[in-house]
């Protein structure tokens, strides 16, 4: 009864935003190169199908491997950040600022800085676009820890590595995934910005953008759609990781 | 076991952007083996930086902490710690919160015998069926007791309680006091109870020290002969309001509202 209506809901939902879709595209009777409805989405995916799964699993992995390493860097940095005063002192002001530089102006850069490298370029964007917000949780995580749930550990004689490993770790998993779900939206828009940008690219982004130069609505839609399943796929990964590693910080209902 | 503690001529001060700030001024005190010593004074007077030093976190400007006649250096593994807030870890069963020192100290237990150490102590306190909890589903006084439970499971030599029952309501309160009364009689320690209860202080301890303002002193030792038996009762009776009346008047002069 509750997972059909888990499944149902979220059903009915979608279904009923593609009707509202197909409508107003058809009481404005707008043709296709002004506006493509859901019902022209199924013959481009049938049309491209293996450029779209050729392309989807080049964005995905990339967005995935960027996003990797955005958790071990992220990770790394909010640690350090987290136990020195210092380190967050010196490095504030520097992360804010480099995540206060719209990305599509790095994206030539690093398009020329390493040419050619498709692969190499879109993980770094994705990378670079999602690392601070776990760098920010995972910092304000350590350094809020209440003084105490140091001392319990630390009057026994146990190491900064123990009171870390049994303490401090566990207790900022949940901001630690929170980062994660805004991360992985993150690191698509990275991977896709690359995609776009850069020539003779790859991914759906590439696939986009060739939908726009030939004015095919319907394909550049149905890259849109494929790009939100694969984020929506993703997400709930993360979701799915949280429920594991971080579930007794979820508030149970009532 | 337990060991006496012991402070000569401690003095402290804090660092602080706006210089250093005194917080403990020449303080001695001592705390005989297996005696129960609370400690009252001012908010802010410097009674938290006294379970710090004692438990070892920190070292003191000047003077020396004694634990049985050893000089304390650093934190050793036979102190148990309780504080205002029972800071469980809420990915933990109640079982493993209190079993969390046992994996620190390495007590030479088997993990059955640590699980029996830890619910043997959760029975004493009144949490047998509680043991497979999440903290979250325990009420704040439930919470209080098995903290509790963790302060003493690695059977500490030194007990420092630093306001334990401060947040809990009054009904609440008096339950842990009888629940303490009854871990001491279970238990060897010896306590020092920061609070701000008098009452308490008269309830629980065997003397009570009272600090005046900061820097701390030990203004006023008023030894509470009360007994080991006493009751929540006898907290009506002549002696025991004589005694808080006696507290309450050192509390005024400590807070400066009247002339010592
Ligand atoms: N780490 C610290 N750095 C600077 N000042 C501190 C620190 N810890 C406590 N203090 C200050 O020292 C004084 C005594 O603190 P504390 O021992 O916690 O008092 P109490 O427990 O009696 O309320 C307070 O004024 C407090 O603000
Ligand atoms: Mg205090």
């Amino acid at each position: 009864m509750n997972t059909l209506r888990k499944i149902a809901v979220p059903t009915a939902a979608i279904v009923a935003f593609l009707l509202a879709w197909e409508l107003l595209v058809w009481a404005n009777g707008w043709p296709n190169y002004k506006m493509a409805s859901p019902s022209d989405l199924g013959p481009a995916f049938v049309k491209y199908k293996w450029l779209f799964l050729e392309y989807g699993w080049q964005t995905l992995w990339r967005t995935i491997a960027g996003l990797l390493l955005a958790v071990v860097f992220g990770v790394f940095l909010g640690m350090v950040m987290g136990f020195s005063r210092i380190a967050r002192e010196a490095l504030y002001p520097l992360l804010v600022g480099f995540n206060a530089i719209p990305k599509a102006t790095v994206v030539p850069v690093i398009a020329l800085l390493f040419i050619g490298q498709h692969d190499l370029n879109t993980i770094l964007i994705a990378f670079m676009i999602s690392f601070f917000p776990i760098a920010v949780s995972v910092s304000i995580g350590l350094s809020t820890l209440e003084p105490e749930y140091r001392d319990i550990l630390r009057s026994l004689g146990a190491s900064n590595f123990t009171i870390f490993r049994k303490i401090a770790l566990p207790k900022t998993l949940p901001e630690f995934f929170g980062a994660l779900k805004v991360a992985v939206t993150l690191a698509f828009i990275g991977t896709n910005l690359m995609e776009i940008v850069e020539p003779h690219g790859r991914g759906l982004g590439h696939l986009f953008d060739s939908g726009k130069i030939n004015a095919d609505y319907p394909l550049m839609f149905a890259v849109l759609i494929a790009l939100a399943v694969l984020g929506i796929a993703l997400f709930y990964v993360v979701v799915f990781l949280e429920r594991i590693f971080a579930g007794w910080a979820e508030r149970t209902p009532g | 076991m337990s060991l006496p503690i012991a402070l000569e001529h401690v003095t402290h001060a804090y660092a602080t952007a706006a210089g250093p700030l005194p917080v403990l001024d020449d303080l001695s005190l001592e705390m005989p083996e297996g005696s129960f010593t609370a400690v009252v004074g001012p908010s802010g007077c410097g009674k938290s930086t006294l379970t710090r030093l004692v438990a070892g976190l920190m070292k003191p400007d000047r003077g020396v902490v004694r634990l049985g006649g050893k000089p304390v250096t650093g934190p050793r593994k036979t102190v148990g710690m309780a504080f205002q807030n029972p800071v469980l870890l809420e990915w933990r069963t109640i079982l493993q919160n209190v079993m969390l020192p046992l994996e620190i100290v390495g007590s030479g237990l088997s993990k059955t015998q640590q699980q029996d150490r830890a619910r043997e102590l959760l029975a004493l306190v009144g949490l047998e069926g509680f043991e497979d909890k999440k903290p979250s589903e325990l009420s704040g006084g439930m919470r209080q007791r098995a903290s509790l439970c963790r302060s003493i499971v690695h059977r500490p030599e030194v007990l420092i309680l630093d306001e334990p029952f401060g947040a809990l309501d009054a009904f609440t309160r008096e339950d842990l006091w009888q629940t303490m009364h009854d871990l001491r009689a279970q238990e060897k320690f010896t306590c020092v109870l920061i609070t701000h209860d008098l009452r308490e202080s008269v309830f629980l301890s065997d003397r009570t020290v009272v600090f005046s303002a900061r820097p701390a002193r030990a203004q006023r030792t008023v030894e509470i002969d009360l007994g080991p038996d006493r009751t929540l009762e006898d907290l009506y009776a002549p002696r025991a309001v004589e005694l808080l009346a006696e507290l309450r008047r050192e509390i005024q002069i400590a807070q400066g509202r009247e002339a010592a």
